[in-house]
């Protein structure tokens, strides 16, 4: 059966979800060979082989943390020489993207990115798209080359499969563009202890009916009383009420939770963009007139700063 | 000193536009009035800011690629302030894929000349945000992208990179490919007086013979991928939508009970 390389996303040996649904996703087309790079790449072997990994190919060197980019374009070049694989999957995220770019290019092959979904197909693997602000959904494929294929989170459920997960140590020779551009600084995100924005199954935004970043505890207050993750409409985000990392839309995440709340956000195409493919979407806007409206199962035209804290208590009295 | 900056923008449909498809599958650019990409608005507006903190001499070119309406989408560059434009047009780059638009980019950027390339973070009808890393893959030029803070002395560029992780100090030799977030600073509006300094701006237009590129290498038939089918999503069903007279959270708790969120 051909194999199919899958980029591993972790920290410190800490697989990212989103790598766990490649794995399901690579099984549909062949059998997957991770590859994990940097400081903790080893510790990382335990839980890919859970979930269908065959091989494991490591590689740590300071170089992947101290330069941007094209070190991991070296390695995962080398992977690419080493196995001849079926395919490439590469976690969407900003960096991913770049990453598998530039490999596509490298091996004279197509590039395709933020599928949400990946079948397999007579003539390849058949990348799903949702483009337009989700307006559209499109079927695509790699005509020429390897296919390399960057996937969104949430496009496919995590499942365990159990393969060998044999780990192998990947040979890896730096080109002389390795160290072009440097990382003189880093600075960690603080955690919030609240479930990524990408990757969480619930959440909740706020945006400009919040009106101030001292008003954000109550969509926060909301947030965790479902487990959710906290975003914020581009008007919010700019007004410096919410951090830019939490903005939901086109310049933002893009986001398919199976619940959104929207709370105060209109709904412009910029948002819509964003979250327009979450399964269900809710919203609390006091203009019955707003697009978001358009897109809800479920909306309370009111005021947010009543109905939001009583929605709260109410999860909380219902959870006991 | 000289400085050479070239800003790559694209003309693309307007967003609020009702944008689709044309038969052949590719972006459909006739029934969708265009305009300057917003996000390549901030490209521009950074390299502005550069020009007008440095004490070397600092040339911006515009740089596009696209049919004849695009000098629409270099206009605006001008009329913000950038010095010329070029504008590589030709029929068979019609269906241009990613890896076809950053050969003819870098085609067009060693052409014109450069020591710093600055590219919005993503088109916003493409939105793919892997053009500038290409263009960098081809010039074999460092790569210092999605940065929401830039700036430029003594032949280095130095940026901040805001990723979901950490956020990270990056720096570089020049030449380099910059890319530019909407965190990067507001982009100005054209003054009357820009608009009217951009008419007597130098546009040139380049063919893919200009750039020594193959028609095959380009346009739809050179194209790494294929689009097979495109459809407009479903509208949604319309929802349930309450007026709150004192009860509306209790009714939306209600709701997702129901759906089995609580």
């Amino acid at each position: 059966m051909a194999e199919v390389l899958v980029y591993v996303d972790h920290v410190d040996g800490a697989v990212r979800k989103p790598t766990l649904e490649l794995l399901t996703l690579a099984r549909r087309i062949g059998e997957p060979v991770a590859v994990a790079l940097g400081n903790g790449a080893a510790d990382t072997a335990a839980t890919l082989a859970e979930h269908g990994a065959v091989k494991v190919l490591t590689h740590d060197a300071s170089e992947y943390a101290d330069y941007l980019v094209v070190p991991k374009v070296d390695a995962l070049q080398a992977a690419h020489e080493a196995v001849s694989p079926a395919a490439v999957l590469v976690p969407s995220s900003a960096e991913g993207k770049e990453i598998a770019a530039r490999l596509a290019l490298r091996i004279g092959s197509g590039i395709i990115t933020d599928a949400v979904d990946l079948e397999a197909g007579d003539e390849g693997p058949v990348a799903t798209q949702s483009v337009f602000a989700a307006s559209f959904t499109t079927k695509s494929r790699v005509i020429k080359g390897t296919p390399v294929i960057t996937v969104k989170p949430n496009s496919a459920a995590v499942e365990a499969a159990p393969a060998a997960g044999a780990v192998e140590a990947l040979s890896v020779t730096f080109s002389d563009k390795a160290t072009g551009t440097k990382v003189t600084g880093r600075t960690p995100r603080e955690s919030t202890g609240r479930p990524e924005l990408t990757e969480a199954a619930i959440v909740v935004s706020g945006g400009r009916g919040v009106n101030g970043a001292e008003n954000f505890s109550i969509i926060e207050a909301l947030a965790d009383s479902l487990g959710a993750a906290v975003g914020a409409s581009r008007a919010a985000v700019d007004a410096g009420w919410y951090p830019h990392t939490n903005q939901v839309g086109q310049t933002g995440k893009s986001v398919s939770p199976q619940l959104y709340i929207a709370n105060g956000i209109s709904g412009a195409i910029q948002h819509r963009a964003g979250m327009q493919t979450s399964k269900t979407i809710v919203a609390v806007n006091k203009d019955a007139e707003a697009p978001i409206f358009e897109l809800v199962d479920f909306g309370v035209v009111g005021d947010l700063f009543d109905v939001v804290p009583q929605l709260t208590d109410e999860i909380k009295t219902r959870k006991g | 000193m000289s400085l050479r900056i070239v800003v790559t923008v694209k003309y693309v449909p307007d967003a609020t536009g009702d944008r689709h498809f044309a038969d052949d599958l590719t972006v459909d650019r006739d029934d969708v009035d265009g305009l300057l990409s917003e996000l390549d608005e901030y490209a521009v507006e950074q390299a502005l800011q550069i020009a007008e903190n440095s004490d070397d001499d600092v040339e911006v070119t515009v740089l596009t690629i696209g049919p004849e309406d695009a000098k629409d989408a270099l206009r605006k560059a001008l009329s913000m302030g950038a010095d010329k434009a070029v504008h590589v047009e030709d029929d068979d780059l019609h269906g241009t894929d990613a890896i076809g638009t950053s050969l003819v980019l870098a085609k067009a950027i060693e052409k014109a000349g450069y020591d710093l390339v600055i590219s919005g973070m993503a088109s916003t009808d493409g939105t793919m945000g892997v053009v500038p890393a290409l263009v960098a893959e081809r010039l074999g030029v460092p790569q210092v992208t999605l940065l929401s803070e830039v700036s430029v002395e003594d032949g280095v560029v130095k940026g901040r990179r805001d990723g979901d992780a950490a956020s990270e100090q990056l720096e570089a030799q020049l030449p380099a490919i910059v890319s530019v977030t909407d965190q990067s600073g507001e982009a100005r509006y054209p003054s009357f007086k820009g608009i009217m300094a951009a008419k007597k701006k130098p546009v040139q237009s380049w063919d893919l013979s200009d750039l020594d590129i193959e028609a095959e290498e380009v346009g739809l038939d050179g194209a790494f991928t294929k689009v097979e089918a495109a459809n407009e999503r479903p509208a949604r069903t319309a929802g349930t939508i309450v007026k709150d007279e004192g009860e509306g959270g209790k009714q939306l708790a209600e709701f997702l009970a129901g759906q089995k969120f609580i």
